[in-house]
This record gives C-alpha cells, structure tokens and sequence, in this order.
C-alpha cells in the first residue's frame, strides 16, 4: 500500500503554491513535512486528503489514480492545528462520528471509542463537551477522532504547535506509537527541525511549494542536498558566506583568505556558499586548523540550557549555540571558530558541492 | 449620591418608556366612559368587557388567526430560504457573490408602498390574493434578505475546518448540513426567525392591501373599529394588548441574544 504524488502543481489566485512535487509514501511510515510557514505543507496535506484539486499532477493510492475522488470517499483522517471538534456534540459522540457515518454496529462502536479514548487518556471526559476542555484534550479528541477511523492516511497538520511544553513533549512520545499499530500512512507537517529530528522517520524539506529533499530523517539532516533544503532543516538560522575558491585557497568577501581544506579541498575552482550549522559555531579560539573569527557579541539569548549568541563581524551576523546558561554583554569582543570539516558547500545553483566529512558526534 | 441621582434617572426613563404601554394596559380595563370622562391612574372600575368581545366576535378571532398564520409560514419560508442562501454566500465564491449579497440588502431600503401595487396585480391573477400565503410570500420581499443577513454573520462564526472534517468523517452534505452545522448556529437561526416574525407581525400596508375578508389580518380589524361610527377606545386599547403578546413572547425567548442580530451576527 502505498501513496504517490506525480508532479503536482497547484495555482491559487495567480499564485503557485505547490510547484511538482513528486512523492511516494509506503504504508506504515511517517513522513514529516518540514518547512517554514506558507512553505506549502498545508496545502499539500489539503491535496493528499482530496479537500483541495491539483491544477496539474495525479494522486495514486496502491496505483489507483484518486485525484478525482471527493475526500468523503476516501479514507482520510485530518487533525488540524486549531482544535476542531464538533462543539455540540459530547466527546464521545465527537470520537464515535465516522464510526456512526460508516455505519458500524453500536457495540463496536462503542468498543473502538472506548479503545481510543483509552490510549489517549479522555475516558473521563467522554460525557464533556469540547468548550468545557482544555486545549490538549480538546486536541487529543481530534486525535482520537483520526485514530478510531482506521483511515489509510493520516494527516496530521503541526497537531502540537497550539499546545503548551509539557503536553507537546508528552503527545510527541505517545503519537508515533499510536498510529504505528494502524499500520496507516502518517503525514506530520511541522516547522520546527527539532520535531522532526524526534519524530524520526522520512522527511520532506519545502521551500516555496516544491519539496527540496525527502529521505530518512537523520539522513536529510546530516546531508541536505540543496541550500534550500539545509535552511529549512536548520533552526537557529544556517550561517552562510560567499566565497570564491582558487586553488589551494578561498576567498571571502572580505578579502580573508582561508586554505581550502575539510570540505572545501577536492573542489574545482569557482564561486561557492558555505554554511554552518549554529551548533558547529564555537566560542573561542576552537582546536588546532579551524578557521578562527571575530567580531562583537550583538543578542544574546537563553533557550532552555543553550545559549544562542549573535555574533557582529564584517561578514556577517554569526549566530551561535553554546552549551549551558552564559550572559554576554553586547558589544563585548569575542571570537569563535569553525571547524572546516563541519561545513556545507554549496555550488552556484544551490545544490551541495561537499557535506562536512566528519561523523556526527553522538 | 453620584449612584443615587445616576439611580433616579435611570428610574425616570424607564418610566417614561413604559407609560404609554402602562396606559394602553389599564386603558383596556376602562369602560369607554371612564376614559373619556378624565384623568385616572387606576381603573375606577375594572371590567373585561372588551376582552371578553374580542374573545367572542369571530371577526376578531379569525383576524388574530390570520396573522399568527401568514407570520409563522413567512418566518418559516424566509429561513429556509434564507438559510442555504447565507451558507453558500459565505463559504464559496461565485460570479457576483458581493454584488448580489449587498443588492438583497437593498430590498429592505424601499417602503414596501412600492411594492404594494405589483403584488396586488400579480396575486390578483394567480388567484392568490386574499389568502394567507399572499401575505406570507409578500413579506419574504424583505424578511427573507434579512434573514441572509443574519444568517451570513452567525454562519461566519463557524470555522470551515468543521465543514471540512465532516466531509473527511464521511458526512454527506444534507447529513452534515442538518446534524452538524444547523445546531451550531441555533442562536443565529433563533434571532434570524425572530426578526422576520417580527418584521411580518408589524407590517400593515402589505398585510391589509393584499387580503379582503377570507384573510383579514388582526391590525385590519383593528383599523375598521375607528372607522366605525364614534370610537371605540377600550376595544382598541385591548387589541393593542393582545397585538404586543406574541412579540413579547418570542422576545422572552431571544433575548439573550438579540444584540448579536442587531449586529447581523457580527459581534
């Protein structure tokens, strides 16, 4: 069983949305749509459910052409961002609606509600009605609703972004496992990098309404294969500088010249970005062959037990992840480095010349 | 003393807006002489002798009829109509869609004398005048543009995505339409029925140009009684008392939310 997306494209009001994209999810997997907000995640999930039509492209599922099916006919289930429920109906009746629309007997309705509202803890809130929930449970009755149908594919559009810390981190433990059962195709839009990383599974970069790279998670993250694809998977913001190599050297747009080692050596002549990652930014002078720079400290933040550090130089502004809680005063001198082997080479047209060549450190 | 005279004010409007009905009221337990001998605060001798003839004259009882008749079919027409009118000019786009929202509007801008003739003539030759049901639909003329109105605001209030997750659970439209989306908007299907009721209740000139005997609306039997010879004051003052009734009624029931349908629905 599986879900394929031939080059679609859709057109709103003038304005290209998705631009084909081509995709195909097995049954059973989880697929992550990554990418910043109007990137396109939501209307390819609206494209995949059938609640929108592609102005170009066809929809197969187990190579049936569905492009044409209206979404009632197909078995989809949809959890949005905002917690939509039925307000007048009680929890139960919320759970147990496609059940009672597919037309199933009552005792094993009431058997597959009792089930869901089990694993996603709501069996004492079943008499309720949605406005007397607060918003996780009103978002774990979604969730339920989506779960009981047994749909072949699940859409789940950023499901956890309305809800507070601790309840995010809790539903993004117990989710996978959930539908894991269901042996459904799963579908998780999100536009945090650190969510897909947890969730694990496939991801699909997008930028601008195309998808830039899909592949096993890990997989995308250590080696985005376009800059597009490397931003989107990067949060803080990618580090980026022009540089133009010649020879055993590179050029900055400073005028610095720096030798061309790590992921820059093998490289033919020419103009070249490379980018790094916030984590690979270190304060100080770093090991013996990292490239060393300085410049003021211009923000700093605390995120939880990082520090991120915007660093002024006349490149640009550097932005930094530092381990532990530090205070910095702004304009304090500081200098950081960069290690050349941790660094991400792309050529003119954004696709990747070299990927940092060390492992990822554990 | 700021909360006292902001108190005593308060009480003087109050009063002044519910004299005339307080009058209409006792007025109708008055005997015909007492009202036009003088000055009383308080019936010198209560009686329901206009009541009672009201209650016992068929005329009277068959106009009261008419009315609640052709009132409740054209409350019930508008909002059916009115109803996936204002579903469809909220959730989809079509040619004109603004146009024509705004152009129902303007129904309600002209005095129905204007459209008091061409009913008169239509309904004349399609057999329909003197009945209820020429009431009933001439009344739609700006109840039912009201009622989209009303409609269109309180069905804004309900995000698409609910529509959307009915059509993903499987619901057919009319199965959705009934069973979801119609108990959530009951409020806005109350005050839309409300106004209509009480659009249709008040009108007169339509009402009385359009009928004869056979569909004597209340306000027409009411409007003969002063023609008659001399007046008869305490038969009016008690049809005046019935008339406010089932507007007071209807208004006990939506009056929770009424300011919303002022704001056709856009609170």
């Amino acid at each position: 069983m599986s879900l394929v997306l031939e080059q679609l494209g859709m057109t709103v009001r003038g304005e290209e949305v998705i631009r084909d994209v081509s995709l195909r999810l097995e049954r059973g997997t989880m697929t992550i749509l990554l990418g910043p907000t109007l990137s396109g995640k939501t209307s390819l999930m609206r494209l995949m459910a059938g609640l929108d039509q592609p102005g170009s492209g066809r929809i197969l599922m187990d190579g049936h052409d569905v492009t044409g099916v209206p979404v009632r006919r197909r078995s989809v289930a949809m959890v949005y961002q905002q917690f939509v429920n039925y307000p007048s109906h009680t929890v139960y009746e919320n759970i147990a609606s496609p059940l009672r629309v597919a037309g199933l007997k009552k005792a094993e309705i009431d058997a597959r509600v009792q089930q869901a509202a089990r694993l996603l803890r709501l069996e004492s809130l079943l008499t309720r009605t949605p406005t007397q929930l607060s918003g996780g449970q009103q978002q774990r009755t979604a969730l339920a609703r989506a779960l009981v149908k047994g749909a072949d594919l699940v859409l789940l559009d950023e499901p956890l972004a309305n809800l507070d810390y601790k309840l995010r981190e809790e539903l993004r433990e117990e989710l996978p496992r959930l539908f894991a059962q269901s042996g459904a195709i799963l579908v998780y839009a999100t536009t945090e990098p650190a969510e897909a990383l947890l969730l694990g599974g496939f991801t699909a970069t997008l930028s601008e309404g195309r998808v830039t790279q899909f592949g096993p998670t890990a997989e995308v993250f250590r080696h985005p294969g376009t800059l597009a694809a490397a931003r989107v998977f990067s949060d803080p913001p990618l580090n980026e500088l022009p540089v133009e190599k010649r020879g055993p050297t590179v050029t900055l747009a400073n005028g610095r010249t720096l030798p061309a080692v790590g992921a820059l050596a093998n490289l033919p002549d020419g103009a070249y970005r490379i980018a790094v990652r916030a984590e690979d930014v270190t304060i100080g002078e770093g090991q013996a062959g990292a490239f060393v720079f300085s410049g003021q400290v211009a923000v700093s933040e605390i995120s939880g037990s990082e520090s991120f550090v915007h660093i002024g130089t006349d490149l640009t502004t550097f932005v930094c992840v530092e381990p532990g809680v530090h205070e910095r005063e702004p304009g304090a001198a500081i200098a950081f480095s960069i290690d050349p082997q941790r660094l991400f080479v792309f050529d003119a047209s954004g696709t990747r010349a070299a990927a940092p060549t060390m492992a990822e450190p554990a | 003393m700021r909360h006292a005279g902001r108190r005593i004010g308060l009480g003087l409007y109050v009063l002044a807006l519910l004299l005339p009905i307080y009058w209409l009221v006792i007025m109708s337990f008055k005997t015909n002489t007492e009202i036009t001998s003088g000055l009383t605060f308080w019936p010198r001798h209560f009686v329901f002798l206009h009541y009672h003839h009201i209650f016992n004259d068929p005329v009277w009882r068959h106009g009261f009829l008419t009315s609640v008749t052709y009132v409740a079919l054209n409350t019930v027409i508008s909002v059916t109509i009115a109803l996936p009118a204002a579903y469809a000019f909220n959730r989809y786009r079509f040619l004109g869609d603004k146009h024509v929202f705004f152009w129902l509007l303007s129904n309600l801008m002209a005095p129905p004398a204007v459209y008091a003739m061409p009913f008169f003539n239509l309904y004349y030759a399609v057999g329909l005048f003197d009945t209820v049901w020429a009431v009933a639909l001439a009344h739609c003329l700006f109840n039912v543009p009201l009622a989209v109105w009303i409609l269109e605001g309180f069905i804004a209030g309900v995000p698409r995505e609910i529509d959307e997750t009915a059509e993903i659970d499987g619901y057919s439209f009319p199965r959705f339409f009934v069973r979801i989306f119609i108990p959530l908007i009951g409020n806005g299907i109350g005050v839309a029925a409300f106004f209509c009721f009480m659009f249709s209740w008040v009108e007169q000139l339509l009402a009385t140009t359009l009928t004869a005997t056979n569909a004597q609306p209340f306000i027409a039997v009411m409007s003969r009684t002063y023609s008659a010879a001399g007046m008869d004051w305490g038969l009016l003052a008690a049809a005046g008392v019935l008339t406010m009734i089932p507007g007071a009624l209807v208004i006990w029931f939506v009056r929770n939310h009424i300011a919303k349908g002022f704001a056709l629905g856009r609170v």
